[in-house]
């Protein structure tokens, strides 16, 4: 039977082009939509997991409240013990100490005054230890673009852009100019070692990084960081592990009346990261409903059209003797083909645009110029298991739901005036 | 006399007191030009110490300033070790400063003379700004007050000029010693941005001067700062040499 409905669909197309054109055309555009919100959601929250959140993050409380504008006068202190419990208590995940600082870069010109200058934004991170794989984590070794990362303390590298921006080559020397974590004047001398393109405007336009151990020292934090990161296992991040982390680590200072008592934020925290995560599978959801709303909708009128046309067909065969009911069901089997058929060539037409969208990617980074939200300047789609499904699904409900309402018609049929119907 | 007629006599006597100070008579002007006799002198040697109440721990920081004319300042910090050495030098609205540590000498300009000075309440702007009040700002007398006992004109000052840091300023003066005991600083948008608090006034050469005043940086947490005059010395001699900027590396 099922063959025999395949033939008929495929030798009487006028049955079943539309709707497997309109099908196709809905199941492709849900799956590069859902392919690119998905990877580009995946790109943000990966950028802010290695750059700024980490999966947790451990910061005092009034640091935390007040973390936008990074007081590391408000820095953890006694960081050795701290990591040492963390890493006790919780052996599975990687802690990694971040600072981040403000301050003016100033380039000496051969008198030794104000060549050029500009505010920079520092980020320390542990460079000299090759086991933290920091360099890794940030991408720094694939970013760079000229020269190499710091390999011993007092050497910097800057983000390309802002290289260029102070006229400073490899080698060159750089003067910090500062304040420390209590508010004293920091000058340091640096030398540029190379230069990277992160990748993200914010910090292209004036970023630095600089070992991990350097800024304790010049900011007089010995012991001390403003943030301390943890990754979970495979870099990968899963809420339900990480909310666990941080209820079990922070249930320990509830009650404590140190003003400066560590408190743990896991990514879903930070940064709004929660709620844009769940903005976006609402908006992703909502797409998908509204698709197979209006699908079902177009389709209902399809079949309408169709079963005016085919009208006739299901008098003769009433006529004939075949129940109404079988009639229905054979309607929906051969709806059931169709959805399948629009539907595998959506899901393969989509798949085809997510990855070469994957691999291409969107370059926003004109949109994003003086964007200061860490995301990337080029969205890229990714191929994920669930847009193997993600269109076929609604494909076929929205052929079956169109055809059950269209083929309701079926039952309004009175087999007593058929033959009159049919002009026998 | 009717009642029309008592009320117009009652607003023509009481208009200029809107527009002076309401018991001396004297305009808003005139009042800001004895601050300013107060306040400004043609050279200043100021011997001073700089507390500043951090989060976790408060730091005092002794330095001796001399300045010459609105646009001539040199400071040279004395304590404690991690500051001695350090150099000021600001000549009009351009500043250098010295690091022993690195032997540098850093030139700032424009924005970032608005950024904090060692993490303190003020910015660069406001421990070197000497220019008279009456030429920055338009000023009005707002009404009488009584401030720690001490009977002031409260008084606004509007800028009149483009480049200031603080658009409106109200301030409480005393009125018999014509120091200001208080001052609010506005951002154009109106946003309250500092607080100062002037105490401890003293005679000094003749004039009055606050040697103690606190600010408080309105957008920050804290105590503020105190900035505390231990000696100043009005229009004594300045050497040339101490305003150029060869001299900040020795």
């Amino acid at each position: 039977m099922i063959s025999f409905l395949i033939k008929g669909i495929l030798r009487d197309r006028s049955k079943s082009l539309i709707p497997i054109v309109i099908i196709s055309i809905g199941v492709t555009l849900t799956v590069l939509t859902t392919g690119y919100v998905t990877g580009a959601l995946s790109d943000i929250v990966d950028q802010n997991a290695k750059l700024d959140t980490g999966h947790l993050k451990v910061m005092t409380k009034p640091y935390a409240e007040n973390k936008d504008q990074v007081p590391n006068d408000l820095a953890l202190l006694g960081l050795e013990e701290l990591t040492t419990s963390l890493q006790t208590q919780f052996p599975d995940v990687l802690w990694t100490p971040r600072i981040r600082f403000g301050g003016i870069l100033d380039v000496p010109d051969q008198n030794g005054e104000t060549k050029s200058q500009g505010p920079g934004m520092g980020l320390a991170v542990n460079l000299l230890n090759p086991n933290s794989g920091e360099g890794s984590r940030l991408n720094l070794d694939r970013a760079l673009v000229r020269g190499s990362l710091p390999e011993n303390p007092g050497e910097v590298v800057l983000s390309e852009f802002f290289a260029q921006k102070l006229e400073v080559n490899l080698g060159d020397e750089l003067t910090f100019f500062g304040s420390s974590m209590e508010g004293s004047m920091v000058f340091y001398k640096f030398t540029l070692t190379g230069t990277v393109k992160f990748g993200m405007p914010a910090m292209d336009k004036g970023a630095f990084v600089i070992d991990i151990t350097d800024a304790q020292h010049i900011l007089d934090m010995q012991d001390g960081s403003g943030e301390l990161l943890g990754y979970l296992p495979y870099e990968i991040y899963d809420d339900a592990r990480a909310s666990e982390i941080a209820t079990t680590f922070n249930a320990q200072y509830d009650n404590s009346e140190d003003y400066y008592a560590p408190v743990m934020l896991t990514l879903k925290q930070q940064n709004n990261l929660g709620s844009t995560l769940d903005y976006s599978q609402t908006v992703v959801s909502l797409f998908i409903f509204i698709f197979v709303f209006a699908m079902s909708i177009v389709l209902w009128n399809t079949g309408l059209i169709g079963g005016l046309r085919r009208y006739k067909e299901f008098g003769i065969r009433l006529a004939l003797g075949e129940s109404k009911r079988k009639v229905y069901r054979l309607l929906l089997t051969e709806a059931s083909i169709i959805g399948i058929i629009g539907s595998l060539i959506g899901t393969s037409l989509g798949l085809a645009g997510t990855y070469y969208l994957q691999i291409v990617g969107i370059d926003i980074s004109k949109y994003i110029e003086n964007s200061t939200m860490i995301m990337p300047s080029v969205i890229r789609a990714r191929v994920t298991s669930n847009l193997f499904f993600i269109g076929f699904i609604p494909g076929l409900l929205s052929m079956l739901f169109g055809t059950m309402l269209s083929g309701r018609a079926i039952f309004k049929r009175d087999t007593a005036r058929l033959f009159n119907e049919l002009e026998v | 006399m009717s009642n029309f007629l008592k009320f117009l006599l009652l607003f023509i006597f009481s208009l200029p007191l809107s527009l002076q100070g309401q018991e001396s008579g004297m305009t808003a002007d005139e009042i800001l030009d004895k601050v300013d006799a107060n306040m400004i002198a043609d050279t200043q040697i100021i011997s001073s110490e700089m507390i500043v109440y951090g989060k976790r721990k408060s730091r005092t920081i002794k330095s001796k300033g001399y300045s010459r004319g609105s646009d001539k300042h040199f400071t040279e910090y004395l304590s404690p070790e991690r500051e001695k050495g350090t150099k000021m030098l600001k000549l009009e609205d351009r500043l250098w400063i010295y690091s022993p540590a690195t032997d540098r000498i850093i030139q700032l300009s424009g924005h970032l003379l608005r950024q904090s000075v060692m993490g303190s309440d003020l910015s660069y702007e406001d421990m070197m700004e000497e220019r008279k009040l009456t030429t920055l700002y338009n000023a009005s007398v707002l009404g009488n007050e009584e401030l720690d006992n001490r009977q002031t004109y409260k008084m606004e000052l509007l800028a009149k000029v483009e480049d200031l840091s603080y658009h409106k300023r109200i301030l409480w003066i005393d009125t018999e010693r014509y120091v200001p005991l208080k001052e609010e600083l506005y951002a154009k948008s109106g946003k309250l941005l500092k607080k100062t608090s002037l105490s401890e006034v003293k005679k000094i050469q003749g004039r009055w001067y606050p040697t103690k005043i606190n600010y408080k940086d309105m957008l920050k947490d804290g105590q503020g700062t105190d900035f505390i005059v231990n000696e100043i010395i009005f229009n004594s001699q300045i050497a040339d040499r101490l305003f150029l900027k060869s001299t900040l590396k020795n």
